[in-house]
């Protein structure tokens, strides 16, 4: 009978070591997947020509990725910028500031709108961010990276809001009574002193809002126009990466190369995201550390 | 007393439910050091946030009865808690340097309070560095991070720092216990010397200590003052049966709980931590 | 000297920015919701909910979304399925079997956080790669696959964190009875921690149903309803997307609906997994 049950113990033990150890080595699997089918356009293209040339025509053999990443970046940098600001000043308020039945209450709630489907932020951005955008400037169809960045900011606003809140109220309380005691008010103590010491985990929430917005696809697709240019303001459509690639597959097997190259945009937003996500949970798993 | 800095009058405080200070009834004397002496628990620190009024910051606390500073009642609603404050310079039990240089360190309170004068400031931020005895270990490394220092310094820069915002009392929560014997004799030392231009008042469970430094002595125990007076009256001849039993070192639970039901006093279950 | 008033004041500037901040963009979410349901309103019908579409829909034909409803829905409780049978082994193991500072537990641990964090899109194309290679066509069984490797990460974090508050106390009982780690791990941390589970299958599920970007070439889209693991399979995301990117004002209608649907099926989710954490936390021993 003990045997039976010894038995079971070490291949349970086995099967969950397995798993365990084959989660570890996902991450690798899907970067050398995508890297094996994206190997034959990079043996046929120099890689300064895929990533910085302008010229997208896959009919002709032209892989310019430029106009892509380009659409990324605008647009993400749009995202921040508008996203940034309101997120770190509603962390502070909700860990400082706000009555615990605030708190208690608005969390729950911000879990919930990062679980809502990114297609809905897409609906609201055809629904109302567009034609917003047009009625401010009737030269343009609305269709623009300045409502890419809208709708991404209001995606990436509750995770960077939650994991900065977290980070702000994890600061021990001593350094806000060492303040206190020396006669600083509140917004003086969280500006010297507590701000200061969760400097390095609101970064690290700063960068993950930034890899979740660069790798965003549905809801950006819908509302920016996708057209392949290099943008040269606000109201021009662009075409970011993640929207390149959903756009494209179907034709991507009929064409030679096509294939690889879409793979290839998604091995470069594998790489970037995992740099950026590596980085930032670096930075938080030191700051459990300390805390611990 | 006459020259009381700070006095209390039937100060109560609870934690919810839970009462930590009962009927505070106290006098601390003007320039010189008093100790706020008995077992963990019993409210010691409680009555040392009272006077600087950190205790607002705490979770689901009410307060009641008074609490005079130079006459003026420090609950009352008009006073100005942030001067309040200045007044009092905080050494807590473990130094919490804040997240700066040594310099930065010295030179907040100057900078929230006073405002920037740089040539000013520089030479306050010596002056309280000397004050505290650790200018010559660190003025070659003033603008690095006051977190590398050894505890024993970071207790004087906290000392330092406190200085700086020119108090007229200085508050310790077990000042020394966090620190190596070689440190915590050096805070002594500082605090008998500070007493002259300071009144002092430490909370200690540290019973030579507090024969080393006091003055005068009050002794708490389940949020009770059992017995408060000079320091040569309560260690040499302590009138009460409990004080007795503390300073020789004894189980006081018995000879409380007598007491308690002599006074008619029903003792609740962990009442007083 | 900067005197006190100045400093209070600037701190009441500050303190209704936050605020306003916060409350803004609290509204501008609802708003949002707001909209979208409002909009989807009236082209909810019976036949919507119960009808695949027929002929001529994209057109303004008769039919509803059926096919797109059944589709998520059997596809993400496939990938929730899939996806719960390496996470919860994994982070039972985790829990029970290793020690708490255990490098190897980082290091998985770590591994999840950073799969959290690349975009679905990846997935997707990880997906199409693996699909590819075994050739494989899109199909129900393809989305679930890659939908499975889209939850993992979000079960498993939500999970680990439900199980690391069970009371290594309640471990260590276990264990000083004479029971092995396998029965301390399933019969009583798993037990105490079910809710909780249940809580990030939700999650994980909420996630599953609502992505569209990893669907697209892995489940591909159909009229039909879904009847084998072979075929190509609607998904809600996917019809949401396409109807509204036909130029039928009455085709587009029905994409507004199909939000709808999918917002209340979000919504429900999100509800039953609240109600979940909240009977956890009431029965956690402490």
């Amino acid at each position: 009978m003990l045997q039976n049950r010894r038995i079971k113990d070490i291949v349970a033990k086995q099967v969950m070591l397995g798993l365990a150890v084959l989660v570890g080595l996902l991450v690798f699997l899907i970067a050398f997947g995508l890297f094996t089918r994206s190997r034959p356009i990079l043996e046929t293209k120099h890689l300064s020509e895929l990533l910085f040339s302008t010229r997208w025509r896959p009919s002709e053999g032209a892989f310019g990725f430029a106009p892509f990443i380009a659409g990324t970046v605008w647009v993400t940098v749009v995202a921040m910028i508008l996203s940034v600001p309101p997120s770190l000043l509603s962390a502070i308020y909700l860990a400082e500031y706000a009555p615990k039945r605030v708190r208690h209450g608005l969390k729950p709630l911000l879990d919930m709108f990062s679980g809502v489907s990114p297609v809905i932020f897409g609906v609201f951005g055809v629904l109302v961010v567009v034609p917003l955008i047009k009625s401010l400037n009737e030269d343009f169809t609305g269709f623009s990276i300045l409502a890419g960045g809208i709708v991404l900011a209001l995606m990436i606003f509750p995770i960077m809001t939650s994991v900065a809140e977290d980070v702000i109220a994890s600061v021990p309380q001593e350094a806000r009574e060492s303040s206190f005691a020396l006669g600083a008010t509140k917004w003086e103590t969280i500006k010297y002193v507590v701000l200061k010491k969760a400097r390095a985990g609101i970064i690290a929430a700063i960068i993950l809002g930034l890899s979740r917005a660069f790798g965003e696809t549905i809801a950006v697709l819908m509302v920016i126009g996708n057209v392949a240019q290099m943008p040269k303001s606000l109201f021009d459509a662009a075409y970011p990466l993640p929207a390149l690639i959903a756009n494209n597959y179907g034709e991507m097997m009929s064409i030679p190369l096509y294939d690889s190259a879409l793979l290839l945009a998604a091995m470069i937003l594998l790489v970037v995201t995992v740099f950026f996500n590596v980085i930032a949970w670096s930075i938080l798993l030191r700051i459990e550390r300390q805390h611990a | 007393m006459n020259n009381a800095h700070i006095r209390t009058t039937f100060l109560n405080v609870s934690y919810g439910e839970h009462p930590a200070l009962k009927d505070i009834s106290i006098d601390i004397p003007a320039l010189k050091i008093t100790a706020i002496i008995g077992p963990s628990g019993c409210g010691k620190s409680t009555l040392l946030k009272a006077f600087n009024r950190l205790l607002d910051l705490a979770d689901d606390v009410s307060i009641c009865g008074e609490v005079f500073v130079d006459g003026a009642n420090i609950y009352d609603k008009a006073t100005d808690v942030y001067s309040l404050r200045k007044k009092m310079g905080l050494l807590a039990q473990k130094p919490f340097p804040l997240p700066m240089t040594i310099y930065e360190n010295v030179a907040y309170g100057l900078r929230i309070h006073n405002g920037i004068d740089k040539n000013k400031l520089e030479s306050s931020v010596e002056h309280y560095l000397r004050e505290a005895n650790l200018w010559d270990e660190v003025k070659n490394r003033l603008h690095t991070s006051a977190s590398k220092l050894s505890i024993g310094q970071q207790q004087r820069l906290c000392l330092a720092r406190g200085l700086a915002i020119e108090p007229e009392i200085i508050l310790g929560d077990e000042p020394t216990s966090a620190l190596d014997p070689f440190s915590a004799e050096h805070i002594e030392k500082k605090l008998i010397e500070l007493k002259e231009r300071y009144t002092i008042v430490i909370v200690t469970h540290n019973i030579q200590q507090a024969m080393k430094l006091a003055d005068y002595v009050i002794f708490l125990y389940h949020g009770r003052v059992i017995e408060e007076g000079p320091s040569e009256k309560i260690f040499k001849a302590p009138k009460d049966l409990m004080t007795q039993a503390y300073i020789k070192g004894e189980y006081l639970d018995e000879i409380w709980l007598a007491k308690e039901a002599q006074a008619g006093r029903k003792v609740e279950e962990g009442e007083g931590i | 000297m900067p005197n006190i008033k100045k400093r209070l004041f600037e701190e009441k500037v500050f303190k209704a920015t936050m605020l306003a901040s916060c409350v803004s963009v609290v509204l501008v979410f609802m708003y949002m919701l707001v909209t979208v349901v409002i909009k989807g309103l009236p082209g909810l019908s019976w036949q919507m909910l119960t009808q695949p579409p027929k002929g001529g829909y994209y057109m303004g034909g008769e039919g509803g979304i059926l096919n797109a409803i059944l589709g998520s829905l059997y596809l993400a409780i496939g990938a929730t399925f899939l996806a719960a049978l390496i996470s919860i082994p994994v982070v039972l193991y985790l829990n029970v079997y290793l020690k708490k500072d255990s490098k190897f537990a980082v290091l998985v641990r770590f591994s999840f956080d950073v799969l959290w964090g690349i975009p679905s899109i990846v997935y997707g194309a990880f997906g199409f790669a693996i699909m590819v290679f075994f050739h494989l066509r899109a199909s129900l069984l393809a989305g679930m696959i890659t939908i499975a490797l889209l939850e993992l990460p979000i079960m498993s974090r939500a999970a680990d964190n439900i199980l690391k508050m069970v009371p290594h106390e309640l471990k260590e009982i276990s264990l000083s009875l004479g029971a092995t780690r396998f029965e301390t791990a399933t019969r009583v941390v798993f037990r105490q921690a079910i809710p909780g589970i249940l809580t990030a299958l939700l999650i994980g599920f909420g996630r599953g149903v609502g992505d569209a970007a990893s669907v697209l070439f892995t489940a591909g889209y159909t009229d039909s309803l879904p009847t084998s693991l072979l075929r190509p399979v609607a998904t809600l995301p996917l019809a949401i997307f396409f109807q509204l990117g036909t130029p039928f004002p009455e085709v587009q209608q029905r994409g507004y609906t199909a939000a709808l649907v999918l917002i209340f099926m979000i919504l429900a989710i999100s509800i039953v997994s609240r109600l979940l954490t909240a009977r956890f936390h009431k029965h956690t021993l402490r």
